[in-house]
């Protein structure tokens, strides 16, 4: 006789009268296959937990994103932002659909010169430019963002040392109606520091002033800001060629764009909330043509776009390791990845899938990683089926930040698979040894014996 | 003989639908749920009713022992069962 399926036996209360008021449906499409690759296959051979990248929804997003932008505005340039994601297989991706490197570290700069990207190929940003830093991107032509005068001062004086030019953008901060205004990074719009900065450029023989750029923050909810923010650098960008004869070569609106992940605190899901990419293309390229340039003058549009193009194509495979009920009767999960893989989960309520068909018997659940910290919570509240021993969930959207911002912290990293246009999957970065971590330690010798108290 | 006793009020429907006819208070339960519920309800024993739960569901009975006794903490929590 053939035994009926097992699940778990479970109760549930039934609360009337206390409705969500958004009414929103909890549905469950278990994902068996990324890309047609079984899930079980894939944690079989690479194990778990697991991140998997997909060549095609990467490749098929960039397209998707570059042809809503160039459709609307005639020279448009990606550079990917290597601080998102930089995976050596992951940027080369980027870099074959012909994005350049966005780089915020000399890490980053030396590794999309490994990669085989061209310094002139490469936009340096970020606040924290060493001096050797900045000589090497110097000599290699690379496009370098000021953030502050200390580093245009820095600048000045390397290539007046070496005698070469440099290329440079400086970052503009300023006020886009979004709070709280992004005002760390760059030179100040509205108090008039921009300009200053730009002048002090233009009036120095060995600064090339190539571009302007602005990244007005992360995850922005609303496409008017964009159209803002490149107003305001129109605005500099006239003004520059009015008094100076200077025509810029680019304008750098930086990224932010938001993926599918819905924030903490956000009731509807993200998918539900946020603009299109349609939107923020309208708001951005109609606002250049403020510009008044015939189509050949206008400046290319450079987008740094990181988060928007990668996220979705990520997934962390991961398993129940136990379950427990806790004392209030709620499902608890602890998993075999916990938020040192998944530091995103301490601003996303991260979507999880099971991997299994289930009855439709489902219930609030809390998902905890696997370290020994209160913190530790993957979701504190999601609706899931019952799960056992040896379930897995697919957390999805983690493409973006997952793989950079991972602590090693008590464990050791998992693998990272890509699975290919073609089917097949490859390696791309493999789990941690111990001896990957210790090596870089050192031991005093006078440290090296001890005796155990009984 | 049980060693747990359902609340006599307690009424189960084929859909996995209770109902406790004191309190007015409404749960749902899943199909291995109410096996439980249904075979407590007929004062069989926690030995009995994990056999039983073996021979019908595909499942080892280190697991459903397991199982069986948080399923057993749930119904404590939710008064609707006392232990005799």
């Amino acid at each position: 006789m053939t035994k009926k399926r097992y699940e778990k036996p479970i109760i549930l209360k039934q609360h009337s009268g206390m409705m969500n008021k958004f009414g929103s449906t909890q549905t469950f499409r278990p994902i068996t296959k990324i890309d047609d690759v079984e899930i079980d296959s894939l944690t079989e051979k690479f194990g778990s937990p697991l991140f998997v990248f997909s060549e095609k929804q990467i490749r098929e997003k960039y397209r998707k994103l570059n042809k809503i932008f160039k459709t609307r505005y005639p020279k448009v340039r990606f550079a990917w932002s290597y601080k998102t994601n930089y995976l050596s297989a992951i940027c080369s991706i980027y870099h074959q659909e012909g994005s350049w490197a966005e780089v915020v570290s000399e890490f980053e700069y030396d590794k999309a010169r490994d990669l085989g990207v061209k310094g002139e190929n490469i936009i340096f940003n970020g606040p924290f430019k060493s001096e050797s830093a900045l000589e090497k991107a110097i000599r290699e032509k690379a496009l370098i963002h000021i953030d502050h005068f200390d580093e245009l001062y820095s600048i000045m004086e390397i290539t007046e040392k070496i005698d070469l030019t440099a290329n440079v953008a400086i970052r503009v901060n300023m006020d886009t109606g979004i709070y709280p205004p992004w005002n760390r990074f760059g030179f100040n719009y509205e108090n008039g520091e921009a300009m200053l900065a730009l002048k002090r450029i233009i009036h120095d023989e060995r600064l090339e002033l190539k571009g302007l750029h602005t990244h007005i923050g992360t995850y922005i909810m609303s496409a008017e800001p964009y159209r803002q923010a490149t107003l305001k650098l129109v605005d500099l960008a006239k003004e520059i060629y009015d008094n100076y004869n200077v025509r810029l070569e680019y304008i750098d609106l930086g990224g932010g764009f938001p993926s599918n992940n819905t924030l903490k605190g956000q009731y509807l899901e993200a998918e539900q909330l946020l603009p299109t990419y349609e939107d923020y293309a309208d708001a951005i390229t109609s606002a250049l043509f403020e510009l008044n340039l015939p189509s050949d003058e206008l400046p290319v549009l450079t987008l740094e776009t990181g988060r928007a193009l990668i996220d979705d194509s990520g997934y962390l495979i991961t398993s129940v390791f136990a379950t427990k009920r806790l004392s209030t009767g709620k499902q608890a999960l602890i998993m075999d990845a916990g938020v040192n893989y998944l530091f995103t989960s301490y601003w996303f309520n991260h979507k999880v899938v099971p991997t299994k068909e289930i009855s439709g018997f489902t219930e609030n659940t809390i998902v905890y990683g696997p370290l020994c910290m209160n913190i530790d919570v993957i979701r504190d509240d999601v609706v899931l089926p019952v799960m056992h021993k040896g379930d897995k969930l697919v957390v999805l959207y983690v493409g973006a930040y997952s793989v950079t911002q991972w602590m090693q912290f008590i464990s050791l990293r998992p693998n990272v698979v890509l699975i290919t246009e073609e089917g097949d999957v490859e390696l791309i970065r493999a789990a941690e040894t111990n001896e990957n971590i210790t090596e870089q330690e050192r031991l005093p010798e006078k440290l090296s014996d001890f005796t155990l108290t009984d | 003989m049980s060693e747990y006793k359902i609340s006599d009020n307690l009424a189960v429907s084929e859909s996995g639908f209770l109902f406790m006819a004191n309190s007015g208070e409404s749960f749902t339960v899943n199909e291995t749920g109410r096996f439980i519920i249904n075979n407590l309800k007929e004062n069989k024993s926690e030995e009995e009713i994990l056999s039983l739960l073996t021979n019908e569901f595909d499942i080892d009975i280190d697991t459903a022992q397991r199982d069986f006794d948080e399923f057993l903490t749930l119904l404590r929590n939710l008064k609707l069962v006392e232990e005799l």
